[in-house]
């Protein structure tokens, strides 16, 4: 017996933060996305979990505006409303990105300039919005730092010398420098040991507790998605086969999917 | 008909050295580069009797700007009679029958490297610096193709980025020469390794100046009135050298950019960068009558 | 209190309630229960009642959605309407359980690095009291409940289960809610943290909080209890075609 479709949302006040519809991208034979739509309020933690391959990380690069895809729209809810942002050209989406939104790459490489300073790693997201005060500059990026709880006796090492755990924060306190309108987290905590790994997850939920700072989280770990997110997508083969409040897809989950990754992973 | 009825008796053909073709295709990357300061434009860079990284750059640009009347002053780091100035203001007078001189306020058509003369240029003078390295982005982005997309979003945070990490591991800005400069509010370019002292000389300067990259086949310019502002902080200001006091042991002139010359006993001795300016100081206080330039420094500052 | 409604206002009507669960793997439908209908005012108390493991939990949860129901209406009348909680969106759940129902459970969902006392004031912060205020009345229920002074500003991860359960119901009970779900919220808890359990929940009653429990000993609240509802053992497995 399935359950019952759900309402539109009739409570919640305003305006989701992103909504995103009908996003399809191939990449030659592989239709990585398939007509996948997701909405995230503000203040909102969204995980999207799913096996490798299923388009999750696809989905996140998306997000991020680093690929176009080959159909769908993406709006932002951003004061100066630019429309679909998949029909921004580069140089508008490269300023939306740095001021609307952050992420944190599971691969440091990807998010940090690994021989310059991680003070300058931060830094430098201020610089693109455009701060010219060296005091400032040095005042937003230990801030940003330390509430990425970063010891900041290592404020002006440079990530190469890090170890996973504090790059990941050098990582999370260059998104939030500019206090982004949505957070993305690509597998932010894989890869790390264990311990570490509770401890990242941690200041995430801190911030998002102290700054209600929307996010989504992209896990193959269910235990990560349960720990950080109010809601949950679950991907397979580039769709969505399953959506709903985290505490019900894991207890109660629907789609035959979602149950073995749940009895798989629990 | 013979050969003879088909062709023209033997005349030099290529007035300035490079043909009419090579001097055309400098002439409309020139005009491009004027139209958009400080955007490097790509040229042909053709082969010259001196060897790339030598000033080739800047050798074209000037043989494709001389003309008869040119009064044509080279200079390589301030002075005039050293080897490499000396052979291609030779060479330029030779192909083009332009006049040469030392004297700054004199010529026309100044071809220099790393130094912007101290005596002020007017409107009716060229500056050509040669130019070994024209991209500033170089050091933060070694791929060229990005640089370039760069360049097009006026995306330079990183180069504030070096310049912050500068200060915080020195204390202070350590760019010495080929500082990082904005011109016209919208492309950052290298005004050459020229020292820090000489970087104000370009803003809103009368004169037009071409930096030119032979190897690199990179030409760009600042033309008349254009503002040229080097990247520097609100509250870090932009300093030059610390030259205002020190006083050249030959000429007794004080207040201009120095070399250093150690000294076998130890200490340092000081000397004018700009020979001919200290050689004018010179004869001036021998008794003759030089006119000098007004600089753009005076006592030690700079006097917009 | 804020969400006080006046006595006897309905607060929920669950019409034809059933829930099984379809498990894939074993081609196997499990049914919960079936044709539950119940009303419940404000103020009132219903216990669940009924043997082992005939779905008294789960239909707690089938209201508070961690459960999706097959058919029926759990109707709710919130602050500023009525709204069915079979069908209702994700998000507005979200924004229900953070603001008129209330759910307590023998388990804390214990969070590293953050403060018994910041974790049972956080309902009221959320809810625009002030800091300190709202510490201040954090410490007040922790003390209700017993737990040691020393032990508010230290981390409830290392708490003993006992000590845990207390912090979890100062958090959940803080903040009256409409509407208040209680799965054996009694066990693992000494003598003094029930007799302040019970206190506090006659308190909201009072208040004209609905409530709903499951209890191992339903003695202890049997003076706050207005009517029972008695689950019968119905479970069925089918195996589908």
């Amino acid at each position: 017996m399935s359950a019952m479709q759900r309402l539109a949302p009739v409570l919640m006040p305003g305006a989701p933060l992103l909504t995103l519809s009908g996003v399809s991208r191939r990449y030659g034979a592989v239709r990585a996305l398939q007509d996948v739509a997701l909405t995230v309020w503000p203040g909102e933690v969204l995980g999207i979990v799913g096996e490798s391959g299923s388009g999750k990380s696809t989905l996140l690069r998306m997000l991020n505006l680093e690929d176009t895809p080959d159909a769908g729209d993406y709006r932002l809810a951003l004061p100066e409303s630019p429309g679909n942002l998949f029909a921004l050209g580069r140089f508008a989406r490269r300023q939306l990105c740095a001021r609307a939104i952050g992420i944190v790459y599971q691969n440091p490489h990807l998010g940090l300039l690994m021989a310059h300073s991680s003070s300058g790693n931060v830094a430098e997201r201020l610089l693109i919005a455009g701060e010219r005060s060296f005091a400032r500059l040095r005042a937003r990026a230990r801030e940003a730092l330390e509430a990425s709880e970063f010891p900041l006796s290592r404020l002006d090492d440079p990530p190469r010398d890090l170890s996973g755990g504090m790059q990941q924060r050098v990582q999370l306190a260059k998104a939030i420098a500019l206090e982004p309108a949505l957070l993305l987290l690509d597998e932010p905590t894989t890869g790390l040991d264990v311990s570490v790994q509770a401890l990242v997850l941690d200041t995430l939920k801190r911030l998002q507790r102290d700054r209600r700072i929307t996010m989504v989280i992209v896990s193959h770990d269910l235990g990560v998605i349960r720990t950080m997110a109010d809601r949950v997508v679950v991907m397979r083969h580039g769709r969505v086969v399953e959506e709903g409040l985290v505490d019900q897809v894991f207890q109660d989950p629907q789609h035959p999917y979602t149950q073995e990754l749940v009895h798989a992973k629990l | 008909m013979s050969l003879h009825d088909l062709t023209r008796p033997w005349a030099a053909f290529s007035y300035g050295f490079l043909d009419a073709e090579a001097k055309r295709e400098m002439r409309r990357k020139l005009i491009k580069a004027i139209a958009v300061p400080g955007c490097q434009m790509p040229y042909a860079s053709r082969e010259v009797p001196i060897a790339r990284g030598w000033g080739t750059g800047g050798l074209q640009v000037t043989l494709t700007l001389v003309n008869p009347t040119s009064v044509i002053k080279v200079i390589d780091q301030g002075a005039d009679d050293s080897v490499n100035a000396a052979s291609i203001r030779r060479f330029l007078t030779r192909v083009s029958g332009a006049r040469e001189t030392w004297d700054t306020t004199e010529a026309s058509l100044i071809q220099s490297r790393h130094r912007v003369p101290e005596e002020r240029l007017r409107a009716d003078q060229v500056l050509v610096l040669q130019v070994p390295n024209p991209e500033p982005l170089r050091p933060v982005q070694p791929n060229m193709s990005i640089a370039r997309q760069m360049h097009a979003d006026a995306d330079y945070a990183r180069l504030w980025l070096v310049l912050y990490e500068q200060i915080v591991r020195a204390g202070r800005i350590m760019q010495g020469a080929a500082y990082p400069s904005m011109v016209n509010g919208r492309h950052v370019m290298t005004p050459s390794p020229i020292p820090r002292w000489d970087v104000p000389k370009l803003n809103m300067a009368q004169h037009l100046t071409i930096l030119s990259a032979g190897r690199e086949k990179r030409l760009y310019a600042v033309p008349p009135f254009t503002s040229v502002v080097p990247l520097a902080f609100s509250d870090v200001p932009y300093k030059v050298e610390d030259h205002a006091a020190l006083t050249c042991a030959r000429s007794g002139l004080s207040g201009y950019f120095m070399n250093e010359i150690p000294q076998a006993a130890g200490g340092s001795a000081y000397e004018t960068s700009d020979s001919n300016l200290g050689i004018k100081a010179i004869r001036r206080a021998g008794g003759e009558t030089v006119e000098i330039a007004p600089t753009w420094y005076q006592g030690g500052e700079f006097r917009p | 209190m804020p969400n006080c409604d006046p006595p006897h206002a309905e607060v929920l009507a669950v019409e034809g309630l059933a829930k099984s669960f379809r498990m894939h793997h074993l081609d196997q439908t499990l049914h919960a229960f079936e044709g539950i209908s119940f009303r419940l005012l404000a103020g009132e108390f219903l216990l669940l009642r009924g043997p082992n493991g005939v779905g008294k939990s789960t239909l707690l949860r089938t209201l508070y959605r961690s459960y999706l129901p097959d058919v029926g209406q759990i109707w709710f009348n919130h602050a500023s309407g009525r709204i069915d909680l079979a069908r209702a969106a994700d998000v507005d759940i979200a924004l229900l359980r953070r603001r008129e129902i209330g759910f307590v459970t023998q388990f804390l969902v214990a969070r590293p690095r953050v403060a018994a006392q910041d974790i049972v004031a956080e309902p009221l912060r959320r809810a625009g009291m002030a800091g300190d205020a709202a510490l201040a009345e954090a410490q007040r229920w922790l003390a209700a409940f017993g737990v040691k002074r020393d032990l508010w500003r230290a981390y409830p991860t290392s708490f003993s289960g006992g000590e845990q359960q207390k912090v979890n119901l100062a958090r959940a009970l803080i903040q009256p809610p409409r509407l208040l779900l209680l799965d054996e919220p009694t066990a693992s808890l000494d003598v003094g943290a029930r007799a302040a359990l019970v206190a506090r929940l006659a308190e909201l009653k009072a208040a004209g909080v609905a409530l709903i429990g499951v209890f191992h000993h339903p003695g202890d609240v049997a003076a706050l209890i207005d009517r029972d509802l008695m689950l019968s053992e119905k479970k069925v497995f089918d195996v589908a075609v």
